[in-house]
């Protein structure tokens, strides 16, 4: 039934019948984000700026999520010698980037305004700076290497040795003293944010994912062609 | 043992005690990673004056004065102790009484400080205006959620 997740063919079969009602729903959805977030209302103490969440808050948790997928499928290959894994890596690398990247620009806008300042070397920010920076030695090592199969697991181990950041990102407002808060959401108990905020966010986060995927969807179909080619 | 799982067990075990190692390193050089103390931490630690140091905690209800155009002064303070500030400069929009602040300067002598910038720290709770006023009307408003 799952596949598609390690099968090219099994893929590009199932991606060939989703990818158009996908995009559909995603321009939909997305839509329905950007309404939600100009209705959606102004923070008691950070007025208007509140709405940079909206951009900020769902980058950098898909910036995390394409890491542990990556995480995942590094394993996968590694372990269990499952090719489709280091086609995965290659092609969701720059997506995780670029969601890397937007976290941090429209942090930084959020920051100046609120905090006073654009960048501040705290736990939090510096870890996801390195998680950018580990970003950005992936796709670089995928330029690398004439051997295929070197490249591939180098990249591979590369990327679970990075893995290890993933819980200091987490925790880092919560270990140490930060000038970013801490997490609104993730507590056990009944999240820190009110209704009329939480619902866009999440309208926008699952936008934010159906964007990601469809690029994924488009860059793994073309890396199964580039590798059948070569 | 299958061949697959004896690797993903090595895979594992390797990611554990490397996660560990990086841990350990970190959390024994909290003194350098931790972004700022508190006023009670600068009391304890002794934290040598030459240095400079940043101070996180709450501005003091009714202690912000303005001195003159750009001069101010104020306490921040941890509930505990207190930390008289001077700053010359242009504070963040978000920076009031009872707003949680970060402070970057010198320790001038005991207990007063001379900041050199000042950072508005807001915490993780977000609400729309309009319930905060409501919440007022009805004196339900928490003093803690600033």
């Amino acid at each position: 039934m799952f596949g598609f997740l390690i099968n090219p063919s099994k893929f590009n079969k199932l991606a060939d019948i989703i990818l158009r009602p996908l995009v559909f729903i995603t321009s939909i959805i997305l839509i329905m984000g950007l309404f939600l977030v100009y209705v959606s209302p102004l923070d008691y103490q950070q007025g208007l700026t509140v709405k940079i969440m909206y951009i900020h808050v769902p980058s950098a948790w898909l910036a995390l999520l394409t890491y542990s997928i990556m995480t995942f499928y590094s394993i996968l290959c590694l372990a269990f010698k499952i090719p489709f894994g280091f086609i995965i890596n290659k092609a969701v690398a720059p997506i995780g980037a670029t969601f890397t990247l937007l976290c941090l620009v429209s942090g930084s806008l959020w920051g100046k305004p609120m905090w006073g300042t654009w960048w501040v070397w705290d736990a939090r920010l510096t870890s996801v700076a390195i998680m950018f920076l580990i970003y950005v030695i992936i796709i670089f090592l995928s330029q690398t290497f004439e051997n295929r199969e070197v490249r591939e697991k180098t990249i591979a181990i590369f990327i679970l040795i990075g893995s290890i950041n993933l819980p200091i990102i987490k925790f880092s407002v919560d270990w140490w003293n930060t000038l970013h808060q801490p997490a609104s959401i993730s507590k056990l108990s009944s999240p820190s944010i009110d209704v009329s905020m939480l619902q866009p966010l999440i309208v926008m986060t699952i936008a934010f994912s159906l964007v990601g995927l469809i690029i994924a969807i488009l860059r793994i179909k073309a890396e199964i062609i580039i590798r059948k080619n070569h | 043992m299958s061949l697959r799982f004896q690797r993903l067990i090595l895979i594992l075990v390797t990611l554990i005690i490397l996660g560990a190692a990086v841990l350990l390193i970190l959390f024994n050089t909290k003194q350098n990673i931790v972004f700022f103390y508190t006023p009670t931490e600068l009391i304890e630690k002794k934290i040598s004056s030459e240095k400079k140091i940043r101070i996180g905690g709450y501005v003091k209800e009714s202690s912000l004065k303005k001195l003159s155009l750009n001069q101010y002064e104020f306490k921040v303070t941890d509930n505990s102790n207190d930390l008289l500030v001077f700053y010359e400069g242009i504070l963040p929009d978000l920076f009031r009484e009872g707003q949680g602040t970060v402070i970057e300067g010198f320790i001038e002598n005991y207990n007063s400080f001379t900041a050199l910038k000042v950072y508005a720290k807001h915490d993780e709770n977000y609400m729309p205006a309009s319930i905060k006023k409501e919440l007022e009307k009805s004196n339900q408003w928490k003093k803690n959620y600033k």
